[in-house]
């Protein structure tokens, strides 16, 4: 069989490469024979292609997401910022935390159960990598019509898959979305998030410096995992040899992870590391490639030392795989032993497989021969970048033209609202959540169906004893919004996720995204990527809030059918006193309940317009960015002063749904008035920048003074108390029937 | 009556956690010269009437369907003998 030598690439110039079964154009393989000035070697086809994917370079929206950059609010609290591994945020007394939230939406459409749960083993990977102990996870998911028969195919396994790997590594799931919708039904959205903390000297960062210095591979084997593309590399080598369809799903190992994670945290403690990477897509390619461009510039590797599942793999195949559960570190030869003594305790693989130098070349040999000669920045950082054409839909301005205003409004209004609180979006989804740990470690304050996902930090890390502090994560997203504009709908998204997080109390600090779309060559689809860029950017840029990282997912497209775009944004805030965590819904009895915010007539995209009438049109609500900022000082300052018994965000389904919500938080009804005139609009209309707090009634001045410095509107509705939502003139609902269908609409569905 | 065994393994491509771990668990037992293990699942399938080329058909839907996770797993089917 022949090995494809940077020797025989150049005598060989002629020889016919399939640069397009993997996925590269014309003129980018024309780039890479400029850069090598000769034919790439299969091996280096392999790496520029990978790295050269939209997955890896992001080629098409690099152009875009520059504005997370230029546009950033000024932070303090912004320890690493984009373009590392994930970003590190300070949250006082000295702790850092690092978050991140990726998707993982092919594999789990191919294999829900196995996609699910790699998505999780990647992103608690990148937090490793930071340096911090993962300590949460939480899945923002989203899938086609609950009665959609696939739906049942693919929710059972990609819940199924989260809870077993995040279960088996002892993570708490505090949360999350789940989303059903038609434009999801060939493209699930699995989007995984994770947390870790750190002492804030403690930063690793994915970097090789150090002449000399060795690169050691470690953790799992390396077999052939999603690696169908490279069998095209194989069997052009292998010529007449057949070669079995090599498969695209990859699985985990939690087991192998969770020894990884305290092998890594031991390693850090030891101080026996330079840099470090985890393995995810593109694996050793992107690994080699990025540690060598962010370090001297140069590496040695070979390629024959990478310890394998399968003797049987080729070293193109070796160098796209996508095995789990792998990292790679660079570590000083005086530190060498005591790392792989480390490695050795945690029954962790671990293999030198090569050498920092200053050549400013990656270089990688197989049993002696020269298959790879490259400058490593070519492939990490110099890959192709498109400006590519966009344009607005051609149905968009119909689109906006078609106003749920004009929609007929319901008579029986108590019905409206258990229709809408039994409807998949809005029913509870403890049908899920209650496959996840949630309180594992025991350092979850608050977990769904709270707002936010609120964690201790005291007794998540050693040497933390004396803080107060604890963070706060919340996820949102709303493709319906970002459907009819999706610079608002961005911002609408993030202005959910930070109101979320104010009002447990937490102050909002950082975002972190992961950008759901369609294929990025159809310019309507670019015209909404950009446009959901700009609104985030400009809405971080107003929220003082910066992006410290994330993921465009493209191409999650069934045909010519996109799905809506779907901006998901994580907040993370930090509060200074756990135990001043405002808890979610109706706490107790004799509370006033009270509203803050404005609600204005804002029906378009609502969940009364998809559920009542399967409308879909007008415009979003408006994101009031800074009223969404004032409500939120109001909610943080109120928390800490210890006015607030409870708290609820006002979202989908509007201030009906929300205090549906808060009476099942205890079972404590309520009885109110509303503050307008047209009670269907005070009930269903979804205007953000809006909470519902209750206090104690001596604390219901010093709110409304707050509220009034604020400028924020106040509204006492009445009071809470009794067995039964009571909306004045209006219905009256048993907290025992709202639960009934709240509860039940999930698990009718899904058994 | 007839029995119809389904055997289940994962691809031999297919990452397999359990196997690993058991390969590894056998030294610390005592067991040596084990290179490598996979583990599968088998089903019994207890059919009414004899297992005729139909009813074969029946059961390998059975495994496509729910025995077998065809995306990873293979299975082939026999009659007990």
């Amino acid at each position: 069989m022949n090995l494809d030598t940077v020797k025989r690439a150049a005598d060989t110039p002629g020889e016919r490469q399939p640069y397009a079964e993997l996925g590269m154009k014309r003129d980018e393989y024309d780039r890479v024979r400029e850069i090598l000035g000769r034919r790439p070697t299969s091996s280096e086809l392999a790496i520029y292609s990978v790295m050269w994917s939209e997955h890896c370079s992001y080629k098409s929206s690099k152009v875009h997401l520059r504005q997370f950059g230029t546009k950033a609010p000024k932070s303090d609290a912004l320890l690493v910022g984009m373009g590392e591994n994930a970003g590190v945020v300070d949250v006082g007394d000295g702790w850092a935390a690092t978050f991140k939230i990726e998707s993982h939406n092919h594999p789990s459409y191919v294999e829900p159960h196995q996609g699910a749960a790699t998505g999780v083993g990647g992103i608690v990977r990148d937090i490793m990598s930071m340096g911090a102990r993962p300590i949460a996870v939480m899945d923002s998911l989203r899938f086609g019509g609950a009665d959609q028969p696939d739906t049942r195919r693919v929710l059972p396994g990609v819940v199924e898959g989260i809870s077993h790997y995040g279960n088996c590594l002892g993570l708490p799931n505090i949360g999350g979305e789940v989303v059903f919708d038609p434009c999801y039904i060939g493209n699930p959205l699995v989007n995984a998030l994770c947390v870790g903390l750190l002492r804030k000297d403690q930063i690793k960062l994915a970097t090789a410096p150090g002449p000399g210095n060795k690169v050691v591979l470690f953790g799992a084997l390396t077999g052939p995992d999603g690696i169908g593309g490279a069998s095209v590399l194989a069997s052009a080598t292998f010529e007449d040899e057949s070669q079995a369809k090599r498969p695209s799903v990859q699985v985990g190992d939690p087991f192998m992870e969770k020894l990884l994670i305290e092998c890594c945290l031991e390693l850090y403690q030891a101080d026996v590391v330079v840099g470090i990477q985890d393995l995810g897509a593109a694996g050793v390619s992107c690994a080699t490639t990025e540690l060598a461009a962010k370090g001297t510039g140069g590496m040695d590797v070979q390629l024959d030392l990478v310890p394998l599942r399968d003797p049987s793999l080729r070293p193109e195949e070796i160098l796209m795989s996508e095995s789990q559960e792998r990292m790679m570190a660079v570590v000083t030869p005086d530190d060498i032993d005591a790392f792989m003594a480390i490695c050795t305790k945690w029954d962790i693989p671990a293999t030198v497989i090569g050498e920092v130098t200053d050549t400013g070349r990656l270089v990688m040999t197989w049993h002696g021969e020269t298959i790879v000669d490259i400058p490593p920045g070519t492939a990490a950082d110099e890959g192709p970048v498109y400006e590519r054409p966009f344009a607005e839909p051609a149905g968009q301005a119909a689109l906006n033209a078609a106003s749920a205003a004009e929609l007929p409004r319901p008579e029986d209004l108590r019905a409206t609202l258990l229709q809408l609180f039994g409807s998949p979006n809005l029913a509870s989804k403890e049908w899920v959540t209650s496959q996840y740990d949630r309180y594992v470690r025991g350092n979850t304050v608050l977990a769904q169906p709270a707002d936010a996902g609120v964690l201790r930090i005291s007794e998540a890390m050693p040497g933390a004893e004396e803080t107060t502090r604890g963070i706060a994560l919340a996820t949102d997203g709303n493709g319906r919004y970002a459907r009819l504009d999706p610079y608002a709908g961005a911002q609408l998204a993030l202005s959910e996720a930070y109101r979320n997080v104010a009002v447990t109390g937490a102050t909002p600090l950082a975002v972190t995204n992961c950008l759901n779309f369609g294929s990025p060559e159809d310019p309507e689809v670019m015209w909404q990527f950009a446009e959901a860029v700009r609104g985030l950017a400009d809405a971080c840029k107003i929220l003082g809030v910066p992006v410290t990282g994330g993921n465009v997912s493209f191409y999650n497209q069934t045909g010519s059918t996109a799905i809506h775009p779907t901006p998901v944004v994580g907040v993370l805030g930090v509060i200074d006193d756990v135990a001043k965590r405002v808890r979610s819904g109706f706490t107790g009895e004799g509370d006033r309940v009270v509203l803050l915010g404005e609600t204005r007539e804002e029906l378009s995209g609502s969940e009364w317009a998809h559920v009542a009438h399967g409308h879909l049109g007008g415009l979003p609500p408006v994101a009031d960015l800074e009223a969404e900022r004032a409500l939120a000082l109001v909610l943080t300052e109120a928390a800490s002063r210890g006015l607030l018994t409870g708290s609820h965000d006002l979202s989908d389904g509007g201030l009906a749904v929300a205090l549906a919500e808060a009476c099942l938080a205890r079972g404590v009804g309520c009885a109110v008035s509303l503050p307008g005139d047209d009670a269907f609009v005070d009930l269903f209309s979804e205007s953000a920048a809006r909470a519902l707090v209750t206090v104690r009634p001596e604390a219901f001045d010093a709110l409304a003074e707050l509220c009034a410095a604020h400028e924020v509107p106040c509204y006492g509705l009445g009071g809470t108390g009794g067995g039964t939502l009571a909306v004045e003139g209006v219905l009256e609902i048993p907290v025992a029937e709202l639960r009934e269908v709240h509860e039940g609409a999930l698990p009718a569905v899904f058994g | 009556m007839a029995r119809v065994i389904v055997d289940v393994m994962l691809k031999p491509e297919i990452l397999d956690a359990q196997g690993q771990a058991i390969a590894r668990a056998l030294p610390r037992l005592g067991f040596s010269g084990v290179s490598s293990v996979r583990q599968g699942k088998r089903f019994e399938v207890e059919i009414e009437g004899p297992a005729d080329e139909a009813a074969l058909a029946e059961v390998r839907k059975m495994a496509e369907t729910l025995l077998a996770n065809t995306v990873i797993e293979d299975f082939t089917v026999t009659v007990a003998g």
